[in-house]
C-alpha cells in the first residue's frame, strides 16, 4: 500500500481542488472542509512516506506502470531528502487549511471557492516538483505551482498586489524558461528526461559542454525562481501586499521548494562528482550567498514594516541555504536541507502571527507593535518562538540549522560564510528584540514603568480565534519540534546524500592535526 | 571516571523554579500570595539541592538525560562537586532575594511586580542548568536561557535608560556569545569526535594543535562574557539600571557566576588542566584576568554611585575567579572554585545594603551617606562586614578564597600575578571601607536631617542573614573546600 503513496500525495490535493471546483460554487463553506480535510490527509501519507523511506530506504513508483527510464514513463522517487520536504509542505499546508475559516470573507476578498482551488493546486504542484524522478516532468509541476501562485498573491485587498505580482510573473516566467532551456540542452546530449537516466549518461561523458551550459541554465533560473540575491527583487513587494493568508501559504514554501529543485539537481542529476569536480566554481557561488545573507540582513534592518522585514529575511535565508549547499561537503549540504525544513516553520510561524496582528492590512508598521505583549499575548508569544528561531537560539531549529551549516562551513574552510551566518543571526536579534522592545515598553521611551499607552485604538489586526491560534501553536511548537528531532532528521538526510553518494568531507579537512599536539612534560 | 547515579532530583530542583511562573501569572492579583508561592518555590528548590550534597561529596556523580538531540550530544545535567556548589549558592539566595524583593519592590510601589518575578523564577532555572550542565550543548542551552529571561529584568523600569542599558546587554552577551563561543562550539564538536560531556581530564585535550588550542580558549573566555573579562565588560555597569535585586542576585550572584563557572569548566572540563599546561593560552587568560583586576579597581575608586562602584568591584572579583583557574594549578582552582560562593555572598550583601539605602532615604550616591551609619545601624553594619570578606580580611569568608588564589599564584610562580592581587586587596580597601567608615563616623550631608529609620523589615533580614553567612563560612569553610577539592 504505501508504495503507491507517492502519487496519492500528488492526487490528494488535486482532486481536493476539483471537488471545491465542483461542490464550491453551490456551497462555498464546504471549500475551507475540503483543504482542511484534504491536507490532514496528506499529512497522514507523508508521515507514512517518511516512515518507510527511515525504515526500508527509497523507492520508485512508476506512473502507469511505464517502468524504463527511456521514453514517456514519469517515474516518482522518494528518498530521505524529499520524504523530509514532502512532511514539511503536508504539514505547513494543513496548518494553512486550520488557519484559513476565521480569516476568510476578511482577508480573501470573500471568494472562498477561488481561493481554496488555488491554494490545492498550489500545493498539487509543490507535492509534485518535491516527488517526481523526471526532469521534465519537475518543469511542469513548477509551471502549475506557480501559475497557481500568481493567481493566490493578486488576490489581495492592496493595489499595489497586481503589479506586484506581474512583476512576480515575469521573473518567474524568466526563470522557468531557464529551467525549461537547461533541460532542453540536457535532452539534447543524453536523450533521457529521467534524472537517474540523465545521471547515468552524464557520468559515462562527464567532460561535455552541452552539460555545462544545461547547469548553468538550470541553476540561474533556480536561483531566479528562489529570489537568490541580487535576483530575488521580486519577492518582498509579492508577499507584502499579497493576501496574509496566502502569503503565509506561499512564502514558506515556494522559495524552499525550489531550493529542494536545486538540491536535487546537484546531487542525483548531475552528480556530486560532476558538480564539484572541476572549476571551483562552488567557492564563488557560495560567495554568491554570502552577500545574499548580508544584502538581506541590511535591508531587513532597513524596514520599516513587519512585513517587509520578515519578506528581506527570506532573501537572507536562501543565503544560508544556497551557501550551505555549495560548500562542497556533506554538513553543508545536510544543514541546507535540514534548513528547508526549519525556515519552512519559523517563516510559517512569523507570517501567521504577522496575518493575524496586521489583519487587512498590507503594511505594519514596526510603532504599531506598542503594547502587543499585553494586547494580544498569545499571538506574541507564538511570534516570539519563530523570532528566536530567526536569531538560531537553542532549542529551536535555528539553533541547530546554524549548527550545521557552519560545521560545513568550517570544514571547508569558508570562514567569510561562517562570518556572514554569524552577523545575519546578530543582525536577527537586533530586528526582533527591537519589536519586543516595543511591544513591551512602547515605542518612545517614557518615563519609569512607563509601559507602552494604556488605552489603544484597536488596528484592523482583530482577537485571535480558535483556529487561528492553533495553526499559529502547531507552527510554533514545529520550530521546536525539528529542533529537538535534529538527531533524527540529520540521520535521514545523511543515509539518503550517502546513497547519492556525497562523501563526508574533503581529504584534506579530515585529517586531524594530531602531528602538532604538545607533549606533556609537567 | 567518578562513579554515576540516576536521580531525577537535579531535574525537579531545575523545574520548581519554572513551574513557579504559570502559578504567579494566576496569582497575579494577590500579591501576599504570590509572593509566598515564591518564597516556597525556592525552599523546595533549596532542600532539592541540598538533598544531592551527600551523594556528591561521596565522589558521585548524579546523571539526568533530558533529550538526546544530536548524536551523542544529549541536553543532560550531570552533578558534580562545582555544579552542586554553585547551585546551592544560587538557590540558597534565590529565598533570601525573594524576601529582599518583596520588601524593595513593595517600598518602591514598583510596577509589573508579577512580570519581575516571573523572570526572575526563569533566570533561576537558566542559572541552575548551567551549574548542571553535563556537557557544551546543555551548558550553552541555559547561557542564552539566561541572557533572554533577564533581559526583562535590566529592562525593567523601560525608560530610556532602562532601554539603553538593555540594549547594550543584549548586544554585549548575546554578541560575543553567538560571535565567539557557538563557532567554537561547533568546531569542538568536530575534533572531539562527537562527544561534548566534560570529564576530568578534558574532552578535547589532545586533539587540537597548539594554535587552536589557545585561540579556541580565548574564543570562549570572550564567548561567555558574563564573566565580564575586559574589554567586554561594559554590560555590567550598564545592567546596573535594574532594579536592586536584580543587581543583587544576577549581577553580583547569577548571571556573572554563570560566567566564571563556564570559563571553569571550559579550563577543567573541556581541555583539561593537564593539556593546557602544555599551550600558552591560559597564561594569555591570566594575564588579561591580572590586568582586569588591577584596572577595575583603579575604576572602581572613581565611581560616585554605589551600585556602579559595586559593578567594577565585581568584574575586578570576577578576575579573581578567572586567574585562579588559569593557574593552572589545584590550590588556584580550590580557590577560583570557593571564590564563586564567597564573592557571592559578600556582594549580594552590598547591593541589599545599595538597595536599602536607597528605598530608606533615596540616595545613590556615595558622597551623600555621610553619617547614614546612626540612622541605619544594622545596615551599614552589614555592609562593613562584607566589605570585609570582599577584601579578603578576618572575619570574612573571603579571607580563605584569596588565601588559596594567593597560594595558587606562588604555586604557579607568577609573582606579578601575587602583586596584582596584593595591590588589588589594597585597592578594595580603598573603594569600599570609606562607604561605612564615613557613615559611622562621617559628617550627615548638606541638607540631610538625618530622620528616618531603617529600610522594611524585608530588606534588612535578608542583608544581615548574608552578612552572617560570610562569617560563617570563615568558621565552617569545610563544606565549601570539599566541593571545590573534588574538581582538582
Amino acid at each position: 500500500m504505501t508504495e503507491h503513496f507517492p502519487v496519492f500525495i500528488v492526487l490528494i490535493p488535486f482532486f481536493g481542488a476539483l471537488l471545491c471546483g465542483l461542490l464550491g460554487m453551490r456551497w462555498p463553506r464546504v471549500c475551507p472542509g475540503i483543504a482542511l480535510a484534504g491536507m490532514g490527509l496528506a499529512v497522514v501519507v507523508a508521515a507514512a512516506i517518511l516512515q518507510r523511506v527511515a525504515e526500508v530506504g527509497e523507492w520508485s513508483y512508476f506512473v502507469g506502470k511505464w517502468e524504463q527510464p527511456r521514453g514517456i514513463g514519469i517515474e516518482l522517487r522518494v528518498d530521505g531528502i524529499n520524504a523530509l520536504v514532502l512532511s514539511a509542505v503536508a504539514v505547513v499546508g494543513w496548518l494553512v487549511a486550520v488557519f484559513s475559516p476565521g480569516r476568510l470573507g476578511r482577508d480573501e476578498e470573500s471568494k472562498p471557492t477561488q481561493f481554496y482551488i488555488l491554494f490545492l493546486l498550489l500545493m498539487t504542484g509543490l507535492f509534485g516538483i518535491t516527488v517526481t524522478g523526471d526532469a521534465f516532468n519537475l518543469y511542469v509541476m513548477i509551471e502549475i505551482s506557480a501559475l497557481t501562485g500568481y493567481a493566490l498573491l493578486a488576490m489581495g485587498p492592496h493595489s499595489r498586489a497586481r503589479l506586484a505580482t506581474f512583476n512576480y510573473l515575469i521573473m518567474g516566467t524568466i526563470g522557468a524558461s531557464f529551467y525549461l532551456l537547461g533541460v532542453g540542452y540536457l535532452y539534447l546530449h543524453t536523450g533521457m528526461l529521467n534524472m537517474a537516466g540523465i545521471h547515468t549518461v552524464l557520468a559515462a561523458n562527464p567532460a561535455s559542454s552541452v552539460a555545462l551550459v544545461a547547469f548553468t541554465l538550470i541553476m540561474v533560473g533556480l536561483w531566479l525562481k528562489m529570489a537568490l540575491f541580487p535576483l530575488g527583487g521580486w519577492l518582498p513587494n509579492v508577499y507584502t501586499y499579497g493576501p496574509p493568508l496566502a502569503a503565509a501559504a506561499a512564502a514558506p514554501l515556494v522559495t524552499k521548494v525550489t531550493v529542494y529543485v536545486m538540491v536535487r539537481m546537484m546531487v542525483t542529476v548531475f552528480g556530486w562528482k560532476w558538480v564539484f569536480g572541476g572549476g571551483g566554481w562552488n567557492e564563488a557561488v557560495v560567495w554568491l550567498a554570502v552577500v545574499a545573507i548580508l544584502a538581506g540582513a541590511l535591508m531587513a534592518l532597513a524596514a520599516k514594516d513587519l512585513k517587509r522585514m520578515l519578506c528581506c529575511l527570506i532573501l537572507s535565508e536562501v543565503g544560508y541555504m544556497v551557501g550551505g549547499a555549495w560548500l562542497a561537503n556533506r554538513w553543508g549540504m545536510t544543514g541546507a536541507i535540514y534548513h528547508i525544513l526549519g525556515d519552512a516553520f519559523m517563516t510559517l510561524t512569523l507570517f501567521l502571527a504577522a496575518g493575524v496582528l496586521a489583519g487587512r492590512a498590507a503594511i505594519f508598521k514596526l510603532e504599531r507593535f506598542e503594547g502587543m505583549f499585553r494586547r494580544q499575548p498569545w499571538v506574541m508569544a507564538a511570534f516570539a518562538v519563530g523570532a528566536l528561531g530567526m536569531i538560531g537560539l537553542p532549542p529551536t531549529c535555528g539553533f541547530f540549522s546554524k549548527w550545521f551549516l557552519i560545521r560545513g562551513g568550517l570544514e571547508a574552510g569558508h570562514y567569510g560564510y561562517v562570518g556572514a551566518l554569524i552577523v545575519s543571526s546578530l543582525i536577527n536579534a537586533v530586528l526582533f528584540f527591537r519589536i519586543f522592545e516595543i511591544a513591551v515598553f512602547g515605542s518612545k521611551p517614557g518615563k519609569h514603568g512607563y509601559d507602552g499607552p494604556q488605552v489603544v485604538v484597536e488596528p484592523d489586526g482583530v482577537k485571535a480565534k480558535g483556529g487561528d491560534l492553533l495553526a499559529l501553536y502547531g507552527a510554533a511548537a514545529m520550530v521546536v519540534v525539528v529542533g529537538l528531532g535534529s538527531g533524527w532528521i540529520s540521520g535521514v538526510i545523511q543515509r539518503a546524500l550517502e546513497v547519492n553518494g556525497v562523501p563526508l568531507a574533503a581529504p584534506a579537512v579530515l585529517a586531524p592535526a594530531v602531528d602538532e599536539t604538545p607533549t606533556n612534560d609537567h | 571516571m567518578p562513579e554515576t547515579v540516576d536521580s531525577l532530583s537535579p531535574l525537579f530542583a531545575w523545574l520548581v523554579s519554572l513551574a513557579l511562573v504559570p502559578v504567579l501569572l494566576v496569582l497575579r492579583k494577590r500579591p501576599n500570595l504570590r509572593d509566598g508561592a515564591s518564597l516556597v518555590a525556592g525552599v523546595v528548590k533549596l532542600a532539592l539541592v541540598i538533598s544531592l550534597v551527600p551523594l556528591v561529596t561521596a565522589g558521585k556523580v548524579v546523571v539526568v538525560t533530558l533529550a538526546e538531540v544530536l548524536p551523542g550530544l544529549p541536553i543532560q545535567f550531570r552533578v558534580d562537586g562545582l555544579g552542586l556548589l554553585f547551585a546551592l549558592v544560587a538557590s540558597g539566595l534565590w529565598i533570601v532575594t525573594t524576601l529582599y524583593a518583596m520588601g524593595y519592590m513593595r517600598g518602591l510601589d514598583e510596577h509589573s511586580q508579577t512580570r519581575f518575578y516571573s523572570f526572575f523564577a526563569v533566570s533561576l532555572s537558566a542559572t541552575l542548568g548551567v551549574a548542571f550542565a553535563g556537557n557544551l550543548l546543555t551548558l550553552y542551552l541555559f547561557y542564552e536561557l539566561l541572557s533572554l529571561s533577564t533581559w526583562p529584568l535590566v529592562t525593567h523600569h523601560g525608560d530610556a535608560e532602562g532601554r539603553s542599558g538593555g540594549r547594550t546587554y543584549l548586544a554585549y552577551l548575546l554578541g560575543s556569545s553567538i560571535g565567539l563561543a557557538l563557532p567554537a562550539l561547533i568546531f569542538c564538536y568536530m575534533r572531539s569526535g562527537g562527544n561534548m560531556d566534560f570529564t576530568t581530564t578534558g574532552f578535547l585535550a589532545g586533539k587540537v594543535s597548539v594554535v587552536e588550542g589557545t585561540v579556541v580558549l580565548l574564543m570562549f573566555t570572550y564567548g561567555f562574557a558574563k564573566a565580564g573579562l575586559m574589554p567586554l565588560h561594559s554590560w555590567l555597569p550598564a545592567a546596573m539600571v535594574a532594579p536592586t535585586p536584580v543587581s543583587a542576585l544576577l549581577h553580583a550572584v547569577a548571571v556573572v557566576k554563570v560566567g566564571v563557572f563556564c570559563v571553569i569548566r571550559v579550563f577543567t572540563g573541556v581541555f583539561g588542566i593537564e593539556f593546557l599546561r602544555g599551550i600558552p593560552g591560559a597564561q594569555i587568560v591570566a594575564a588579561l584576568a591580572g590586568i582586569t583586576i588591577v584596572v577595575s579597581s583603579l575604576i572602581a575608586l572613581s565611581q560616585d554611585n554605589l551600585k556602579r562602584r559595586l559593578a567594577f568591584s565585581t568584574i575586578g572579583q570576577l578576575s579573581y575567579i578567572i586567574m585562579g583557574v588559569a593557574l593552572l594549578s589545584d590550590n588556584g582552582t580550590v580557590g577560583s572554585i570557593m571564590h564563586i560562593a564567597t564573592h557571592a555572598f559578600g556582594k549580594i550583601t552590598l547591593f541589599f545594603c545599595a538597595g536599602a539605602i536607597y528605598v530608606a532615604t533615596g540616595k545613590k550616591y556615595v558622597s551623600q551617606m555621610g553619617g547614614l551609619g546612626r540612622r541605619m545601624p544594622w545596615t551599614m553594619g552589614a555592609f562593613l562586614v562584607a566589605s570585609l570578606s570582599i577584601i579578603g580580611l578576618p572575619p570574612g569568608g573571603g579571607a580563605w578564597s584569596k588565601w588559596y588564589l594567593l597560594l595558587g599564584t606562588l604555586d604557579a610562580g607568577a609573582w606579578w600575578l601575587a602583586a596584582a592581587l596584593v595591590a588589588s586587596t589594597l585597592l578594595n580597601i580603598g573603594y569600599l571601607l570609606p562607604v561605612a567608615v564615613s557613615a559611622f563616623f562621617g559628617k550627615a550631608a548638606e541638607g540631610d536631617d538625618g530622620v528616618g529609620g531603617e529600610a522594611p523589615l524585608a530588606c534588612v533580614i535578608p542583608l544581615c542573614l548574608t552578612a552572617l553567612m560570610t562569617l560563617v563560612w570563615f568558621v565552617f569553610p569545610g563544606l565549601l573546600k570539599t566541593l571545590a577539592s573534588l574538581m582538582t
